[in-house]
């Protein structure tokens, strides 16, 4: 069958979402961001709340989400996403109100502000990008860098006696009675997008119910912190990661 | 049932990172040896009769730049 008869409008079976803008990403090719806002995107058109969502940027890559979903904005300053997101949300009780934060801005310098708004029970939705890395400032050692794993300030690998032990927040948090739902994805190939996504709707389900925080993890890649190509990128993902992070619901109730 | 499908790639956002061509369980695409106005390496359809339009290219693509139609055959 000739191509041209296949490209019509009643044959398309997918496309670039209408919540995402026409902006290019500024994010480096491969790079899990992408996909992530892809899937929050797909989220918020198929529950139709585009006009009753807001997000909150953190500081670091995902910064500049406010430039790619068309939806309303709120930029934090460095980890204090969850305390906006908490004023925001007790403000405007019937908007959907997430976060999206990064490891360093999560697991670092907002690990006290993460913690008490999981354990206030916010009615949010905490999005938390785990790629082992600071990917915008050139990939330094995170608090959840991977013992052994090389960066630009362990040049030798992170070692346990002088860097400490990576960070399992996402377990930590699934202990806080606050949450109602914790859960820990990946996006590296299609079956495990479709898995998020799904988890990204729950999330967002859970906030309107009133039942506390949900917390999605999503394990991602930084081809350029971790000085790996894209596709090798998920491959060591896969085989160093997850035997650490490991895929699947920690929390649900 | 088999079906057959079609890709339309739009070439000035793609990035050729190749993580949609990693994914196609066809072989139906590969990065072009043309590179786009920002220098990448854009993403073509090489061999559009192995196209099944399962979009699993467009599901992973980072940068949403892959548009997927598919027909019964």
């Amino acid at each position: 069958m000739d191509i041209n008869e296949i490209i019509k409008p009643e044959n398309k079976v997918y496309g670039k979402s209408p919540i995402l803008k026409d902006n290019i990403l500024h994010y480096c090719p491969g790079c899990s961001h992408g996909v992530v806002h892809k899937v929050i995107a797909e989220v918020i058109d198929e529950m139709g709340i585009q006009d009753k969502t807001i997000g909150i940027s953190p500081v670091g890559c995902s910064v500049f989400a406010y430039n790619y979903l068309d939806i309303d904005w709120q930029q934090a300053a460095h980890g204090r996403a969850p305390a906006l997101a908490t004023a925001t949300k007790r403000l405007m009780p019937d908007k959907y109100v997430f976060t999206y934060q990064g490891d360093g801005d999560l697991a670092s310098i907002g690990t006290a502000e993460v913690m008490h708004a999981c354990n206030r029970g916010e009615n949010i939705v905490i999005i938390f990008i785990n790629n082992a890395i600071y990917g915008m400032t050139g990939g330094q050692m995170a608090p959840t860098t991977l013992l052994g794993q090389v960066t630009a300030t362990t040049p030798y690998g992170r070692k346990a006696e002088l860097n400490g032990y990576p960070l399992k927040i996402t377990e930590l948090i699934a202990q806080l009675e606050g949450t109602c739902y914790v859960t820990r994805q990946s996006v590296q190939n299609p079956a495990a997008v479709r898995k998020t996504k799904k988890a990204i709707r729950k999330a967002f389900e859970n906030s309107m119910m009133h039942k506390g925080t949900s917390f999605v993890e999503v394990v991602s890649t930084c081809n350029s912190g971790w000085k790996i190509p894209p596709v090798q990128a998920n491959k060591w993902m896969e085989e160093n990661m997850f035997p650490f992070y490991p895929l699947g619901d920690m929390k649900d109730r | 049932m088999a079906t057959q499908g079609a890709i339309v790639v739009d070439k000035e956002r793609c990035k050729g990172c190749g993580v949609c061509v990693a994914n196609c369980p066809t072989g139906a695409i590969a990065l072009s040896h043309e590179v786009n106005g920002r220098g990448y390496n854009f993403l073509s359809l090489v061999n559009p009769e192995k196209c099944i339009g399962c979009a699993n290219c467009a599901t992973v693509c980072p940068d949403s730049v892959i548009t997927v139609y598919r027909v019964k055959i």
